[in-house]
Order: structure tokens, then C-alpha cells, then sequence
């Protein structure tokens, strides 16, 4: 740049929006690729990557990781309705027990207890959260994180469920692909599929209620039916997670109310980005690994997490999926001022 | 009771702690008529409206649409029953592009009723109502995310929002302020239009010349009560309404 000459960064978008950001125009297959390539990537390496990873301990990684990425969906999709979730252990929860009750007490096999505990503690959940639909912002929140914890302490005093032991000796998944691709597949499903349902009318609805709750009712529509049935949707994928991860473990216990499944995928969905559900899987993809590949650091494991974590939110608090996404539309150049 | 009157307020009475925002206030709307509430400011109209459309419950009084008493009921349900309001500080959802605000009235179960919707179908009626309000089609305009639009534009898609819920009766609670001269006089003919066609209004508004052009009754409050309810011209002459608008005379 010449001496004295000042130049100022100039960001532009690729054209191919038209109108507005949901109304594209494909002139070429060049366009076409364009937009499938963000999706049809990370699509097919999640398929590939139980192969690649048969095996090795980081087959165990993909597992946990695809679990807390449909917490985080889960937590993101109920975000998205203006109901900010502290109890996605709840869900988790509900469907771990639900599942490990079935299979230990009534013997039910695997391919009946995980699609029942799923719709059982999506049920259970959904139950529990209807009475207090109509509280707002953070007082939805602390009763979201209050009950998981009132269920752990009522197992522990009462005994029931298998109290402080759990219940242990379930059935173990007949082969270590099918529990891997049931991770892997829900994973996919849901994220594509909520990402659909808020684009929908139903999703307008939805994203209404968050906007302005007053308005939705304005307009004739009952927003507390529509927040039961989000809460429905988020408790039943939550609950899968957890009924597929009781038969992984073959053992529930206290442990899957705790506050580990509420927490993280909570900080998975603001290090990825809320809002678009891609960033809340993206996130449990750094944020499991990452977990995993510290714990060689012994006792310093949890601060330097952290210190990640604060520092990953200071430089990009709008979310790492927004900033790639940002990056991806829109190029910038230098321009003279 | 007759067979036009399709709104009839009893009595109304709503007291925030010690204070009365709304006072013993009776009102009968027949089908047809186009009402205008006018009063200085904090003088509850908003708080009626707030009544009338079940955002806020009354303290005591009823309220009667079309002969059922709707005093109590949620808003959803009052909005299902052909009560439309827009908000004073022109609320919209401001995440979703203009078009898609509509999508949620269309969603009612009211307009349901009316005819079924597929996907994609309530695009097209969305786009329609918002072309007939000024948001011309083949602009952008009715594809911006609301949030971006300026405030007049957001008036009217709170108006639009009304619309798509085929009411019976509207209720608008100061659509022109904020907008500037030259949308008020697009957007006056738009609801001299809709009570022609049958649609019975109820105009809270500050812009008195406007709203004098086309309500046949004005209804004037003060402190929470009512304090005249007539024609326009004849309100304007009575000596209590001329003291609540310019204030008595301080005597020396």
C-alpha cells in the first residue's frame, strides 16, 4: 500500500441470496456445490467416522460426543422457542431410567426399551414442565434445574430404582456398530430435522414466541400449547440420548441426573453458536475431544478446559459456527477510502 | 340487548395497587360503527383495550362480545373470536422477515376454520394482505427481517397482522403515532376501506384531525373514567373535555 493512502476492509456477500436470507438463486451447478458442500461434508465424515475410528478408544469419543451433541440440539431447539433449558440432565435422565427400569425389572429388549423410554421420558418430562410454561426467562430456567436434582435425591432416599447402586447388568448392545450408528444416525436426523421443523410454519410459530410472546397470543395462537409440544420434541431426543447411553453403559444410576449432562452441552451450544443447531453438534464435536485429550494432564484438566472454554467465548462470542458461516458467504477486500 | 351490538363493556373497573386505571367505564359498540377513544395521556386507554382483549383481567366488570362474555379469557382465545388489537409500541417479531410475522395468524385456529393451509400456500396469502397495506411485492421490503424495517412499516405489519386474522372487530391502539404524515394519509383510506367492507373499529389515537375524518363516535376518558361519548364535533364543544385536553384556568 502507497504511503499516505488509507484503506479501509470491505465485506461482501457471494451473490446468490436473493430477496432475503431464505430465498436462494442456484445459476450454476457451481452455485449448487456452493451450498451442499458445508452440508454434504461434515455429513459424510460423521458416516465414515465409526470406520475409521473401529477400534480405537476414540470409537468411545465419537459415542459421548453424539450424545451431548443431542442434548445440545436438544437444549438449542428449546432456545429457539425462548425457553432457556438448566435441566437437560433431566431428559437424559428420564429416558436413562425409563429404559434401564424396562429392561431390568421387565426384561424388555433393547429395540423396545429405547423407543419407549424415548416417548416415556419425553412424556415424563413434558409432564413435570407443562405446569410452569407459563413462567418466563429465568424462572423457567431455575425450576429446569431444580428437578433433575429433586429426582436424584429422591432415588438416593427413598430407594427406589435401584437407589445409590443404580440398576446394573442391562443388555449390552448386540454389536458395537449398531450403538455407534444409532448415535451417529439420531445425531443427523435431528439436526436436520429441527433445523427443518423452524423453518416450517410451525417453526414460525415457534420463533414467533421467542420474539414476542404477546404478539403470537395476539394473534390467535396458543402459546402454551405450542411451548408443550417443543418441550415434547426436546425431552423425547433428550431421552433418547439417555436411553441409548444406559445400554452402552448396561448400568443406570444417580449419575445421568447429574449436572455434567446440564452443563456441558449447555457450554457446547455458546462455544458453536445458538440458533442454528449446526453449531451446538459443531460444539460437542470440539468440546467432548477436547475433554478427552486433556485428561493426560491429570489433576490441572478442569482449569485448563476452562481457560479454553473463556478464552474460545472472548474471541468469538458469537459462536464458532457463525464465524465460519460468516467467513463462508462473504468475502472481504481491502478498498481505498 | 340488541342484535347489532357486538361489543358491550359493563362496568369496567382495573386498579394497579391504589391506583385506578380504569374506572367504572361502560361501553356499547355496535357492529358497524367506527369508535374512537381519545383522552391526555395515562388516562387508561391503553388499559381498557388491554381489558377488552383479555391482556390484563379486570379487577371488576365484564366484558361482552357478541354476547358472550369473553371477561377473563385468554388472549389467544379473545383473538380466535374475531378481536384483533395492534400494540401502542408497535410490537412485531422482529427475528422473522416481514412476510413471516403473518404466517402466525394464519396458523390460528380462526383462519383454519376458514380455509386449510398448505405449506407454502400462507406465503402467498401473507404477501397478499401485506401488497393491499403498502409493502409493494416486488420490492424487497416484505422479505426484510422486521427488525430492519423502519418504524412505519412496522405500524402497518402490526396492521397486517390484524388482517390476517379476519376479525370482527379491530382494535387500534395509536397506529399513527410515530408515522409520519404522508404514511398516515396512505394508510387512512386502507381503514376507511375495511369499515366500508364491514369491519367495525375502535381507534385509540392522539391525531384528533385524522381520527375525526373518519370515526362517526368519539369516546373521551380521563383519569380512568369516561367523561363524554358522542359524535365528534359535539365531544369536542363540552366544557369538561375541553378542561381534561387544555387544563382549567388557574384563578389569581
Amino acid at each position: 500500500m502507497a504511503e499516505g493512502e488509507k484503506y479501509r476492509k470491505e465485506r461482501l456477500d457471494r451473490g446468490i441470496k436473493a430477496r432475503s436470507d431464505t430465498i436462494y438463486v442456484l445459476a450454476s451447478s457451481r452455485d449448487l456445490l456452493y451450498l451442499l458442500m458445508p452440508r454434504a461434508l461434515p455429513v459424510a465424515l460423521l458416516i465414515l467416522l465409526p470406520i475409521l475410528l473401529h477400534g480405537t478408544y476414540w470409537e468411545k469419543v465419537l459415542f459421548y460426543s453424539c450424545i451431548f451433541g443431542l442434548l445440545a440440539l436438544s437444549w438449542d431447539f428449546m432456545n429457539s422457542v425462548g425457553l432457556v433449558s438448566l435441566g437437560q440432565a433431566l431428559f437424559f435422565g428420564a429416558g436413562a431410567y425409563f429404559a434401564g427400569a424396562l429392561n431390568h425389572y421387565l426384561g424388555w429388549p433393547i429395540f423396545l426399551t429405547i423407543p419407549a423410554g424415548t416417548i416415556g421420558g419425553a412424556l415424563i418430562c413434558t409432564a413435570l414442565l407443562v405446569p410452569v410454561v407459563r413462567l418466563r426467562g429465568v424462572y423457567f430456567s431455575i425450576v429446569t434445574l431444580i428437578l433433575p436434582l429433586l429426582f436424584a435425591h429422591l432415588i438416593e432416599t427413598l430407594e427406589i430404582l435401584g437407589g445409590t447402586h443404580g440398576l446394573l447388568s442391562l443388555s449390552a448392545y448386540p454389536s458395537g456398530w449398531i450403538a455407534i450408528y444409532l448415535a451417529v444416525g439420531a445425531l443427523l436426523l435431528v439436526l436436520f430435522g429441527f433445523r427443518k421443523i423452524l423453518d416450517e410454519d410451525f417453526g414460525m410459530i415457534l420463533r414467533g414466541i421467542r420474539d414476542d410472546d404477546r404478539v403470537v397470543m395476539a394473534a390467535g395462537v396458543n402459546i402454551y400449547w405450542y411451548k408443550a409440544q417443543s418441550i415434547f420434541l426436546a425431552a423425547a431426543v433428550g431421552s433418547f440420548a439417555g436411553a441409548l447411553m444406559t445400554h452402552y453403559y448396561q448400568f443406570v444410576g444417580r449419575s445421568v441426573l447429574a449436572l455434567d449432562y446440564t452443563i456441558l452441552p449447555l457450554a457446547a451450544v455458546v462455544l458453536g453458536g445458538p440458533g442454528s443447531f449446526a453449531g451446538a453438534a459443531l460444539g460437542s464435536f470440539i468440546l467432548v475431544p477436547l475433554s478427552e485429550a486433556l485428561r493426560a494432564m491429570g489433576g490441572l484438566r478442569m482449569a485448563l478446559y476452562g481457560l479454553i472454554l473463556i478464552g474460545a467465548l472472548a474471541a468469538l462470542p458469537e459462536g464458532i459456527f457463525h464465524y465460519l458461516q460468516r467467513r463462508y458467504h462473504q468475502f472481504e477486500r481491502m478498498v481505498k477510502v | 340487548m340488541t342484535e347489532d351490538v357486538i361489543l358491550e363493556v359493563r362496568r369496567l373497573t382495573k386498579t394497579f395497587g391504589g391506583i385506578m386505571a380504569v374506572c367504572d367505564v361502560s361501553l356499547e359498540v355496535r357492529r358497524g360503527e367506527f369508535v374512537g377513544i381519545i383522552g391526555p395521556n395515562g388516562s387508561g386507554k391503553t388499559t381498557l383495550i388491554n381489558l377488552i382483549t383479555g391482556f390484563v383481567k379486570p379487577t371488576s366488570g365484564k366484558v361482552l362480545y357478541k354476547g358472550q362474555d369473553i371477561t377473563g379469557k385468554p388472549p389467544y382465545e379473545i383473538a380466535c373470536l374475531g378481536i384483533a388489537r395492534t400494540f401502542q409500541m408497535a410490537r412485531t417479531l422482529h427475528k422473522l422477515p416481514a412476510f413471516k410475522n403473518l404466517i402466525v395468524p394464519l396458523c390460528s385456529p380462526r383462519v383454519r376454520k376458514f380455509r386449510g393451509g398448505k405449506y407454502g400456500e400462507r406465503d402467498d396469502i401473507a404477501i397478499d394482505i401485506l401488497d393491499d397495506l403498502g409493502f409493494e411485492r416486488d420490492s424487497f421490503v416484505p422479505y426484510k427481517i422486521a427488525g430492519t424495517l423502519p418504524h412505519g412499516y412496522l405500524k402497518r405489519l402490526d396492521l397486517a397482522r390484524c388482517i390476517a386474522l379476519r376479525p370482527e372487530l379491530l382494535i387500534l391502539d395509536e397506529l399513527f403515532s410515530g408515522m409520519a404524515m404522508s404514511e398516515v394519509a396512505a394508510t387512512l383510506p386502507m381503514l376507511e376501506k375495511f369499515h366500508r367492507e364491514g369491519l367495525t373499529i375502535i381507534m385509540v389515537e392522539h391525531r384528533l384531525r385524522e381520527l375525526f375524518r373518519v370515526a362517526n363516535r368519539v369516546m373521551v376518558m380521563n383519569f380512568g373514567q369516561k367523561i363524554a361519548d358522542g359524535p365528534p364535533q359535539e365531544v369536542m364543544e363540552m366544557e369538561e373535555v375541553q378542561k381534561a385536553y387544555l387544563g382549567t384556568e388557574v384563578e389569581e
